[in-house]
């Protein structure tokens, strides 16, 4: 038992650094509230889909910002959907990242853009490595026989 | 000489004497033989003599008389026995005439004096006759005249004609010296000359009114001879002529109050004039009674005129009066119509005029929230949104009350659900009073019903205005709100005087207290609180918004919604109780599929909310997908997921309660979905609702949902509590317009 609590006690911590950190907000709270014994693995689902959502959303903008003339509504448009995700699932940096993306994308900047593309493939290169180290101390809880603590 | 048988007189024919007897013999025979024929003459002329055959044998008897007469002149010389024979017979039958005529005489001449008896009565009593026929000619002509006299009294209502035509056709017929008026004067004290026949302008005389005389006149109803000597009648100096006899009679003053209908005007009134009349100098004419009465029927109908004439000549004065008055009215009501309508311009265009900077500061000031900004940038903004909510609010205020004032605000009446008014307001006020550190707790009556029609909006705005000022005005401690229906014997409290609810079926009074543990109202001020702007001492020292106008408005409402508000308190620091009640109606019979449509919602949201409520989720956005559809599966709903608005369109059916979609992507026609969801579902209550998950709450996403016909607008991230409060919402009301 002292190592399910200590684990806990990780977890939670973990989970408060990146609250504080501004990786996660309030949104990703939510979605672990609905996590309940009908869907206990719906916060990993949602998260994948998040990243196989990113990395396709961003490899699109890398292309079309490579292109001589660049379409950037269509870029505007994948920042908008990657925006839209990342609040689904309360990343916030990713988030804010977006909407400064998106008013370059608005003023037809190119560096601007590709300045925060950048940005973005970093965000989320680090949330996924966070996300997936909370999601493994999720796992080894629930090995050890203790119950994911509920954050408030 | 010889023996000629002849008769010798006995005197010598040459006696003196004897001559002297023959020349009369003579005379009377001739008188004997003119006198019958000048009766035959006479006789003859007339034409009437009923005793004919007496005639005969008086004319007998005087022609043998005269025969007599006659043949005696032959006497008187010598004369044959023939003559004497003669003379013989006709001296016979003469005396049998004479004797029967004197016996006839005897039965005549009874009758003949008799004819003369006759003749004297049936003379006296002509002259009787012709008397009473003068007196009866004369009473005709007396009461022709008061016919004429009444009828030109009565054909004016001048008062002034009136008496001058009295006046006037009485001295006229009756012969009159001078007649006069004495009219009490205004103190009743005194009679006052006030019009004569002769004179034109009666200088102002005056006898005090309790003189004997005078009072004997007043006490009777009959005219009354009285001394010419008497102050009344000495008008008229007669000088050293003997005055003629003077008669007065009373002429009652009679006033409206006089005519009953039940009773004859009794002579009740104290006011009398005098008429005065006086019959010509030096004659020897007297009052005859005929004459009397007409001087007494006269002075009824005078009296009768003059109260015509007295109440005509009122009447005209109040019609007059009254018409001006009408026009006076007239005017005003117009300046009136004119001052509300420029009033009522005016506050439009202010109106419009003020609420169109207010909008774009309040629209510019949300907009500058949702963009980045520092902290101090950020709570300057919020300043500044508050403060001009706060603006425009009472902007509407204003408005309200003005169009509140001149009655022309109505309620909107409809059914709506009680306890979820409450539950509102307790929402709204809970943040407020939690910041505070104030408790707020809600008792709602069991046996309030559940629906109730009224004007929702605006008793809300009661109740939170209201409970507002409780928690305004309260530092720490507790609010109570309770409400519960009104019972008949509670309906009549002391506090409410003028206010007299009547219970009835088809509607009840809502009684609702709010009680605080503030700084309480002294009582001399409460009846100030409701008036509009004024602000108490100790209200005026905290910073209280909406410029007093708030309860002023709550108890228009109240009174629009035909009830009563007032608020109780013991003092200050004691905290204090506002208490209103309001009639509200009992909804008859609830929409059968319009309940069908609303699951009841229990207070207590557990996880399983809405259990096999059908929503469609429509999101091109993989993650936002996946995440609405967890809040939704999680609140217990059957989820569907379309990717694309084809999908969406094929999919969608009538089973489907909800349909969620993005609306915000570019590129995407949420809208167009929307309305071709529309024209597909016809019917309302087949018609899925429609919301919208959007990005962006600006006024132009929210017009546009709006126009295409979505329920509702909610904006991105979604949390659990605010999806439930939101389906919760929109499946009671069926429409949700905004949620944050």
């Amino acid at each position: 038992m002292d190592v399910v609590n200590q684990l806990q006690r990780q977890f939670l911590d973990y989970s408060a650094s990146l609250h504080r950190e501004g990786f996660l907000d309030d949104q990703f709270t939510q979605l672990q509230k609905l996590q309940d014994e009908n869907s206990p693995d719906f916060v990993v689902e949602v998260a994948s889909l998040f990243f196989e959502d990113c990395e396709k959303l961003i490899n699109n903008m890398a292309r079309a910002l490579e292109q001589q003339g660049v379409d950037f509504k269509q870029v505007d448009a994948s920042v908008h959907q990657l925006k839209g995700s990342s609040s689904s699932i309360g990343a916030m940096r990713v988030k804010n990242v977006c909407i400064a993306f998106r008013s370059f994308c608005e003023a037809q900047n190119r560096e601007g853009c590709l300045r925060c593309l950048q940005q973005v493939t970093h965000e989320y290169s680090l949330l996924k490595n966070k996300l997936q180290t909370l999601f493994r101390l999720e796992q080894q809880i629930l090995a050890a026989g203790g119950s994911v603590p509920a954050i408030e | 000489m010889d023996s000629c048988n002849c008769i010798e007189p006995q005197w010598p024919p040459d006696d003196l004497l004897m001559k002297y007897q023959y020349i009369s013999d003579f005379f009377i025979a001739l008188a004997y033989f003119s006198i019958p024929l000048e009766l035959i003459y006479f006789v003859k002329k007339s034409a009437v003599f009923p005793y004919r055959w007496v005639l005969v044998q008086f004319g007998a008897f005087i022609v043998l008389c005269g025969a007599t007469h006659l043949i005696n002149l032959w006497t008187f010389t010598m004369h044959s026995r023939t003559v004497a024979m003669v003379m013989a017979t006709a001296k016979v039958f003469t005396a049998a005439v004479s004797c029967i005529t004197a016996l006839m005489l005897v039965h005549i001449i009874p009758d003949l004096l008799s004819v003369k008896t006759r003749e004297l009565f049936l003379k006296n009593k002509a002259a009787e006759l012709d008397r009473e026929m003068g007196l009866i000619r004369t009473q005709e002509e007396t009461g022709r005249h008061v016919r004429m006299l009444t009828h030109e009294i009565r054909s004016t209502l001048d008062r002034h004609t009136i008496l001058k035509t009295t006046l006037v056709e009485l001295g006229r017929t009756l012969a009159l010296e001078e007649c006069a008026l004495w009219m009490p004067t205004r103190t009743g004290l005194e009679l006052q000359l006030s019009y004569t026949l002769r004179q034109q302008n009666p200088v102002g005389y005056t006898v005090p009114i309790h003189l004997p005389v005078i009072n004997q006149v007043f006490s009777s109803s009959h005219a009354v001879k009285i001394s010419p000597n008497c102050p009344v009648a000495s008008i008229h100096p007669s000088g050293k002529y003997t005055p003629g006899e003077v008669v007065a009679v009373r002429v009652p003053l009679l006033h409206l109050s006089n005519f009953q209908i039940n009773d004859w005007p009794e002579l009740s009134t104290k006011r009398y004039a005098l008429m005065v009349l006086m019959l010509p100098l030096d004659s020897a004419r007297h009052w005859h009674v005929h004459e009397l009465e007409l001087v007494e029927v006269v002075a009824d109908q005078v009296a009768v005129a003059l109260s015509h004439a007295a109440i005509l000549e009122e009447s005209m004065r109040a019609r007059d009066l009254l018409m001006e008055q009408n026009v006076a009215l007239d005017l005003a009501r117009r300046e009136a119509e004119t001052a509300v309508r420029a009033r009522n311009d005016f506050l439009a265009v202010m109106n419009h005029e003020m609420r169109t900077p207010m909008h774009a500061i309040i629209a510019l000031s949300s907009l500058l929230q949702e963009t980045e900004l520092t902290p101090e940038q950020r709570l300057m903004v919020e300043t500044i949104l508050k403060s001009s909510n706060l603006l425009s609010t009472l902007i509407n205020d204003v408005l309200d009350l003005s169009r509140l004032e001149d009655g022309s605000l109505q309620l909107d009446l409809g059914t709506f659900n009680l306890c979820a008014v409450f539950k509102e307001v307790l929402n709204l006020i809970k943040p407020i009073a939690s910041v505070k550190k104030l408790h707020v707790s809600l008792n709602l009556a069991p046996d309030l019903p559940e629906y109730a029609v009224g004007d929702e909006k605006r008793l809300m705005q009661t109740i939170l205005n209201v409970v507002g000022n409780a928690v305004k005005f309260s530092k720490d401690g507790s609010i109570s709100i309770t409400a519960f229906v009104a019972k008949a014997e509670l309906l009549r409290d002391s506090q409410t005087t003028e206010f007299f609810p009547v219970p009835g079926d088809n509607h009840f009074y809502l009684r609702v207290q709010v009680k605080d543990s503030g700084i309480g109202v002294s009582p001399q001020d409460i009846p100030k609180l409701f008036t509009k702007f004024a602000q108490t001492q100790s209200t005026a020292i905290r910073n209280s918004g909406g410029g007093g106008l708030g309860l002023a408005i709550c108890k228009r409402f109240v009174n629009l919604m035909e009830g009563h508000i007032w608020i109780e308190s013991e003092g200050l620091g004691k905290g204090c109780t506002a208490i209103f009640m309001v009639k509200l109606g009992i909804p008859e019979r609830l929409n059968e599929s319009e309940l069908a449509f609303m699951p009841k919602v229990p207070p207590n949201h557990g996880p399983t909310a809405f259990p096999g409520l059908k929503v469609l989720v429509m999101d091109e956005n993989g993650v936002s997908r996946k995440v609405t559809k967890g809040l939704l599966v999680h609140l217990g709903c059957d989820v569907t997921m379309v990717s694309s608005s084809e999908e969406c369109l094929r999919v969608v059916s009538n089973e489907h309660k909800v349909v969620f979609m993005d609306a915000c992507a570019p590129g995407m026609d949420g809208y167009e979905i929307a309305v071709c969801i529309h024209e597909k579902f016809t019917k309302r209550h087949e018609r899925p609702i429609i919301v919208a998950l959007t990005g962006n709450t600006d006024k132009v996403t929210k017009e546009n949902c709006m126009r295409v016909g979505m329920d509702g607008v909610i904006l991105k991230p979604v949390s659990l509590d605010k999806m439930r409060s939101v389906l919760s919402d929109l499946l009671e009301h069926r429409v949700l317009f905004e949620a944050i």
